[in-house]
């Protein structure tokens, strides 16, 4: 057991941190342009995908360089690493692990390059936790398979330009898992229709999309045939890390503390009261041990393992923070409460973080079937 | 960066957990707790063997000169097991003076602690509960180039058990007036008187000192060591309690996961049922958050001393609350069974009580947590 990063890691943090000082203007100096100028930078130095084999186009660094990457550049509030959170976190992972030779030539580039950009059609009109009985229905049809049906609670899926799909490719299959296969979609592809849902603070982030007769070659199966619930656990244990890392949490409690440092109850500064402190000093504990989770799935990674039910763990310590977190500074902002501001937004928008991903009553599911090895609903 | 174990702390984790199996289940742990002295002398003298007495000591003093992470594993076997010893205890007191007594000091009681001829244990805290320098309120008088001390030391772990004292004084209103004495049970005017409580495997009794003569070999270090050496020890106890304690959670979690799996009601185990794995899921993720949390805070004693307060406070203070609710979660999700004399999950309920509570709870360790995040 050992904490200390190596020099070489300690040099690659001096490294990132200079080019921030170097590159990363202040955010109110940001214009429209900086973020394509940023991930370009970024992409020159291989800091996209940066984890990645060379062979693919990535960076070839260390799972703990990558770490501290992230780290830097939460820090220091820069964009995330690329502009397709989606397509960075699970996609190409996906690809690389069970993608044809012909997939990653023609995904992986413009993946890198931030060109493209991904969404995930998971969920279904009544498909929600119960993802094993997704109903989409892709038929085979000579070359071609042919889809029918919903998605919903698609982010992205009005701008994204491929959809990440599952689909049932065998509803006769002996499980109900065997029958799922993933499809690599172009969303441009005749018969798809994306239809806005507003999201409880009033924006257009998620979409129901609709498929009619839509045609898709049996050349973007990503993995074999029916193996799609296999791929999706991948991406799902990527997708519950990637949301789950400690950094913004770590914002989140910094600015918890500087609310709280201006702040009174009951006449006095809330800083005096004792509830107050403790609930803050828990949040700065739990987000203490999401961080030490976190390196310590790294630590299991770098030896071999691949992230698996572990993840539903930061996951579920994602849903204790970000919403009790919220409501302890809408306790401090007393009746600024019910005006507008960030503590307010994201006392709504946190909601959305905490289901994505799957629900913490799912993770809860996961961890005592998968780990403590407790009979299935 | 590597947050693993190696091998030969695995084969450790192997062996510690083979033996406390064989040696110690449950049905002896019981007999044990039911004996006057709390702690089996046959066990001790095969602990002092296995070298886990002397395991941070230094070789000279026959130890085995391991760090707190190796302790750390020993410790979470014993608290899975409610191993019922007076090893950390005799850990603890041994640190002290390996870390602030003279060459003189040291030689005199290291080898005997570290063989298990001696037990010792520390006596910091005064008739009010309260872990702080300020509560230090056992006076010195002094005499000559002696001290002479008299009044009660509470909560002391494993005091009837113990041969030797690390006694917490003070000479003056100062921090820096603060000492600590090395007392010998047998020493006239000490006497010892165990405390009635609720969990059978972990002692704790009253020790008394009547005009009790401290020579200057005596004071540890040779000199006031100040309030920091107290508060030092107060965090090497917690780090030790909280890293039981995720052994005692994971006693919690085995014996009810494994309920769940053969209690049937309604045509089904009750595991089924999401009102009992959802808890027991949480007990899982806390248990995780208590391992990353503990094992950082003993590598920081090595690896980055000066944050090693803020880790332990955070280590105890997540186990304390984690380990109590384990407790409680543990006794309902049995139901009636979890309420008997004969079954064992009331041994672990009592433990998560005292886990909880010794060397600071939760309020205490997150009202440090709070200073140390600069509010």
């Amino acid at each position: 057991m050992d904490f200390d990063f190596t020099e070489k890691e300690q040099a690659f943090r001096a490294e990132v941190k200079q080019f921030i000082a170097d590159n990363l203007p202040p955010p109110e100096q940001r214009d429209e342009n900086f973020e394509q100028q940023w991930h370009a930078k970024l992409g020159e130095k291989k800091w996209i995908g940066f984890s990645w084999p060379r062979e693919h186009g990535g960076g070839g660094g260390t799972l703990i360089e990558q770490f501290i990457l992230k780290e830097e550049m939460s820090k220091a509030m820069a964009p995330d690493l690329g502009s397709d959170f989606m397509g960075l976190t699970w996609v190409g992972p996906a690809l690389i692990r069970h993608g044809t030779e012909e997939q990653k030539k023609e995904f992986m580039p413009d993946l890198l390059n931030c060109r493209s950009s991904w969404c995930t059609g998971y969920s279904e009109p009544d498909v929600g936790s119960d993802l094993g009985s997704l109903k989409l229905r892709a038929v085979r049809d000579g070359d071609d398979y042919v889809i029918n049906g919903s998605k919903i609670w698609t982010t992205k899926a009005h701008v994204a330009k491929y959809i990440f799909l599952t689909v049932r490719t065998n509803p006769e299959a002996e499980s109900r898992y065997r029958g799922i296969s993933v499809l690599l979609t172009p969303m441009n592809t005749p018969g798809i229709e994306v239809r806005p849902i507003v999201n409880i603070v009033g924006l257009h982030h998620f979409n129901q999309v609709f498929f009619t007769d839509v045609r898709v070659p049996v050349s973007a199966r990503l993995g074999a045939e029916g193996e799609g619930w296999k791929v999706v656990m991948g991406a799902l244990a990527n997708e519950r890390s990637g949301i789950s890392e400690s950094t913004g949490m770590e914002r989140h409690l910094e600015k918890l503390k500087d609310l709280a440092r201006k702040s009174f109850k009951g006449g006095k500064p809330a800083l005096e009261d004792a509830e107050v402190r403790r609930k803050i000093a828990r949040f700065e504990t739990q987000i203490a041990a999401m961080r030490l989770n976190g390196l310590r799935n790294l630590t299991k990674q770098i030896k071999g393992a691949q992230p698996s039910s572990e993840t539903s763990v930061n996951k579920l310590l994602r849903g204790k923070l970000e919403i009790p977190m919220s409501d302890l500074a809408m306790g401090l902002l007393g009746n600024e409460a019910t005006g507008m501001g960030e503590w307010q937004h994201d006392s709504f928008n946190f909601h959305g973080t905490v289901i994505g991903g799957g629900s913490p009553n799912i993770q809860r599911n996961i961890i005592a079937e998968r780990v403590l090895g407790l009979p299935k609903d | 960066m590597d947050f693993g174990f190696s091998e030969d702390q695995e084969m450790l984790r192997d062996q510690v957990r083979k033996f406390l199996d064989d040696q110690c289940p449950l049905p002896q742990v019981r007999t044990i707790a039911a004996g006057p002295q709390g702690y089996s002398p046959d066990l001790w003298k095969q602990l002092s063997e296995l070298g886990w007495l002397g395991l941070t000591l230094p070789e000279e003093y026959g130890g085995v000169g391991l760090d707190w992470v190796d302790l750390v594993i020993i410790l979470e076997e014993t608290g899975r097991t409610l191993f019922p010893s007076p090893l950390v205890s005799t850990t603890l007191a041994a640190t002290a003076i390996n870390a602030y007594g003279t060459a003189a000091q040291r030689q005199q009681w290291l080898p005997g602690l570290a063989s298990g001829s001696h037990i010792g244990t520390l006596a910091l805290l005064d008739e009010i509960d309260f872990l702080s320098p300020e509560a230090i309120r056992m006076t010195a008088t002094s005499s000559g180039d002696s001290y002479r001390l008299s009044g009660q030391k509470r909560f002391v772990q494993d005091a009837s058990a113990a041969d030797v004292f690390i006694v917490a004084f003070r000479s003056g209103a100062a921090d820096s007036d603060i000492g600590l004495a090395i007392v010998p049970a047998q020493q006239s005017g000490v006497s010892v008187e165990d405390t009635p409580g609720w969990d059978r495997t972990k002692r704790t009794g009253v020790l008394t000192l009547e005009d009790v003569e401290i020579s200057p070999d005596a004071l540890l270090g040779g000199t006031m060591l100040g309030a920091h050496a107290v508060e030092t020890l107060v965090d090497r106890g917690a780090l030790a309690v909280a890293a039981e304690a995720i052994g005692v959670c994971e006693g919690i979690l085995s014996l009810t996961s494994q309920y769940a799996l053969d209690r049937k009601q309604f045509g089904s185990p009750i595991g089924r049922y999401q009102g009992v794995k959802h808890p027991l899921a949480e007990m899982y993720v806390d248990i995780e958050c208590m391992k990353s949390l503990v094992y950082y805070a003993a590598w920081t004693l090595q690896g980055e001393p000066d944050e090693a307060p803020a880790a332990i406070a955070k280590a105890k203070a997540y186990a304390s609350e984690s380990v109590c609710s384990a407790g409680v979660n543990g006794v309902q999700l049995h139901g009636a069974i979890g309420y008997t004399d004969e079954y064992d999950m009331q041994l672990f309920i009592k433990r998560s009580k005292w886990s909880r509570a010794t060397y600071g709870d939760e309020d205490f360790h997150y009202d440090r947590v709070a200073t140390f995040g600069g509010l």
